[in-house]
């Protein structure tokens, strides 16, 4: 009984918040990881591409809120989802018109594109703050919790609770089907087949035919879809805020390059890495080990590894080590 | 009748141009980061006190109050200091109302204003390291020290019954010094702290400092934060995962913002914030809404008695330069005199004219003590159905 309450204390504030959160920087990783080994640059303005996409998924959802139409149980955010995404996908079409191309076409070196990236950084960030404004904004619906605590303990008799909210259920699942469809996509598509060739090898790939604006354009649309579906998927779990989006960039490239840069497997295991890291090495173990132990050795203090302070040096560790002894990620990415 | 005020107040003007002139007064605030929304309704707090002094014609020969906005990031003293100096320099102001948040206040203040000479009144900026700066007499803040307010959150903690709390704050100068003050005030009354652990703003994911807090355990946590940014998330987890259900609110978590967003499950929590029941603190309210906001809205009246505070003090010494006036802050904010309270501007600027003695009362019952410190009333509340309602004043 005893180890089943430590299990479930450690469930409820480890696994569960951890996996969650390691999904949706996983999505977000992987579309900087698909930009990175296409488009060869680091693409600083995803995070703000999320938020814009969150954006236009919030009015979609407001609207059909206010139209009476709701998904029920589930958050009426999933509905306006496809409307996000073609939105954000026509944004990032846009933007590669307007400013990638010219840059691509006179051969920039990768540096530049980054600062480049930065701009539409700054600029996204301005917009979405004009329309939305910088306050949060809450838009998840439906039913909140899978399972709460208290009715976890009535069930169990357990004096420890697990709550699983609808939200972090909702990520997980829908982060498998993305990531699911994503790698059939570009293993098994014809489209999905030229994209990858045009990531290993540029010259290669425009000499057995394949049409480079095309590659760009499907990748763009890819990105834009991955970063709304992770940005929507925060913020139901969360909250939107426009700062909160534009912080998320960095334990997300921290996640893409711990992975390895330009491998979608390693961004996947680089966001729940990254999560876990975050909260397990910080953990007080108090409660836990108290359930464990025999009651002479039960800790009196608070037994903590390092404070959460610490938390986000953590991952840059992590991320330090990783870049000294694999330059690539550990998923043999392109090097930095 | 608007188009008639308006010629009698230009012709006023013009009346006076002999020695009126437009006198700026800089509003230091972090219109960007993390208390951006916050300090639309600071702002515009300021502005509200500026037009009922420039309404009044009595200013200085008729002189004009302008505000110039500059953005202090409330984070990056790099980026504040700049703009302060930018302030100064360019556009020459008679002093400024700012900065808002503790750490960047104490970087100005160092940076700029003492090397330039230029007074700066803070309504938000409440470390208590900010007492003992050095300021040169430069420095005024109508919000109240930290230290204070940690004893009476400790005081209202410890009647209320919890005898052991876990507390986190928001890794800043505010954050470190309220939940400091808050600890050394309730650990001195025999009650014990389980965990005493920060948390940084503006971050994707809380879960490994709610995880941290609930196994440490406690009657209530204590959230020293921000509502809207790292302090709501940890609420938000907590009750998420069961590990506490109350919660202490002090002032930068107080806002209608937070039970909307958290819902049902926050009643029953309790905090504090600066604020009175002084008669100007309605006028003031009644004010704000006239303008579009709330009043009650953290920090804006604190912000309103600062650009008072400036019109009056300028009225007594006669000049807009900052050494004159510097010396007559503390004689307008504190007794004796006549009181003043919010709305009320006009009159105290012509008691000053008179030669009358004021005693600036504002919206916050204003009242300076030490080096420029307010000596701060606060507004106990508590979140019943969904709603902040004020329970006492302590």
């Amino acid at each position: 009984m005893d180890f089943l309450n430590a299990l479930i204390a450690f469930l409820n504030f480890v696994f569960v918040p951890g996996l969650a959160y390691g999904a949706q920087l996983a999505l977000g990783a992987l579309g900087i990881t698909l930009i990175y080994g296409i488009l060869r640059f680091s693409n600083f303005a995803h995070g703000d591409t999320m938020a814009f996409g969150t954006m236009v998924t919030i009015y979609t959802t407001w609207g059909l809120q206010a139209a009476g139409i709701t998904l029920g149980v589930l958050p009426t955010a999933l509905l306006g989802l496809p409307v996000g995404i073609a939105a954000t996908a026509f944004l990032t079409l846009a933007t590669d018109r307007i400013i990638y191309k010219f840059y691509r076409k006179n051969k920039a070196l990768p540096t530049v594109l980054v600062m480049v990236s930065m701009g539409v950084m700054f600029v996204l960030n301005g917009i979405v703050r004009l329309f939305i404004g910088v306050e949060e904004q809450n838009f998840a619906d439906g039913e909140r919790f899978l399972i709460s605590t208290g009715d976890f303990k009535a069930m169990t008799g357990l004096a420890e609770g697990l709550a699983i909210k609808s939200t972090q259920a909702i990520t997980v699942i829908v982060a498998v089907l993305v990531v699911t469809w994503l790698f059939w996509f570009l293993q098994k598509t014809r489209t999905g087949k030229s994209m990858r060739a045009f990531s290993d090898n540029e010259e290669l790939a425009l000499l057995s035919s394949i049409n480079p604006d095309r590659v760009v354009q499907m990748t763009w649309i890819i990105a834009a879809a991955l970063a709304t579906i992770a940005g929507v998927l925060y913020g139901l779990d969360k909250s939107f805020k426009p700062f909160t989006y534009f912080q998320l960039l960095l334990p997300i490239f921290a996640a893409a390059i711990v992975g390895g840069l330009g491998n979608p497997l390693g961004a996947i295991a680089g966001g729940f890495i990254i999560a876990f890291s975050e909260v397990t090495v910080t953990y007080a173990w108090t409660k836990v080990l108290t359930y464990v132990l025999p009651e002479s050795m039960a800790p009196k203090n608070l037994i903590q590894l390092i404070s959460t302070d610490y938390k986000l040096a953590v991952s840059f560790v992590i991320l330090i080590l990783v870049l000294l002894f694999m330059p690539t990620g550990l998923f043999k990415g392109k090097s930095v | 009748m608007r188009k008639l005020l308006l010629i009698t107040t230009t012709s006023a003007l013009f009346a006076g141009a002999a020695t009126a002139e437009d006198v700026k007064l800089g509003v230091l605030m972090g219109f960007t980061g993390p208390i951006e929304s916050l300090v639309p309704n600071m702002s515009a707090s300021a502005k509200i006190a500026i037009e009922e002094v420039n309404q009044s014609g009595l200013f200085l020969n008729g002189s004009t109050l302008i505000a110039v906005e500059a953005d202090s990031t409330c984070i990056d003293s790099a980026a504040a200091t700049s703009a302060a100096e930018r302030l100064i320099t360019t556009d020459n102001v008679a002093g400024i109302i700012g900065a808002d948040c503790s750490g960047v206040t104490s970087a100005v203040l160092q940076n700029v204003a003492r090397p330039n000479g230029v007074v700066m009144i803070s309504p938000s900026a409440t470390s208590p390291s900010l007492t003992t700066a050095k300021d040169d007499g430069l420095f005024f803040r109508t919000a109240p020290s930290d230290t204070r307010e940690g004893e009476v959150m400790a005081d209202s903690v410890f009647e209320k019954g919890f005898k052991s709390v876990a507390l986190t704050y928001t890794n800043n100068d505010y954050g470190k010094g309220l939940s400091e003050a808050f600890a050394t005030a309730y650990t001195a009354k025999g009650g014990i702290i389980t965990i005493h652990a920060a948390h940084e703003d503006g971050k994707a994911d809380y879960s490994a400092e709610v995880g941290a807090l609930a196994a440490a355990g406690g009657d209530i946590l204590v959230v020293v934060g921000y509502l809207g940014q790292g302090g709501q998330g940890i609420i938000q987890g907590s009750l998420d995962s069961g590990a506490f259900d109350k919660f202490v609110l002090p002032d930068g978590m107080v806002g209608d913002a937070l039970p909307a967003a958290i819902g049902p499950a926050l009643n029953g929590s309790f905090g504090q914030i600066a604020g009175s029941d002084s008669t100007g603190a309605a006028t003031f309210e009644a004010k704000a809404k006239e303008h579009g906001f709330d009043g009650t809205s953290a920090y804006s009246p604190g912000t309103y008695d600062a650009a008072a505070l400036f019109a009056l003090a300028m009225q007594a010494a006669k000049s807009t330069k900052s050494a004159d006036y510097a010396g007559k802050i503390l004689n307008i904010a504190n007794a004796p005199g006549e009181k003043i309270y919010a709305g009320e501007l006009a009159k105290g600027l012509q008691l000053i004219l008179d030669g009358q003695d004021i005693d600036f009362e504002g919206t916050t019952a204003i009242e300076l003590i030490g080096p420029g410190d307010s000596a701060g009333r606060y507004r106990e509340i508590e979140v019943k159905n969904g709603k902040i309602e004020t329970v006492g004043f302590r």
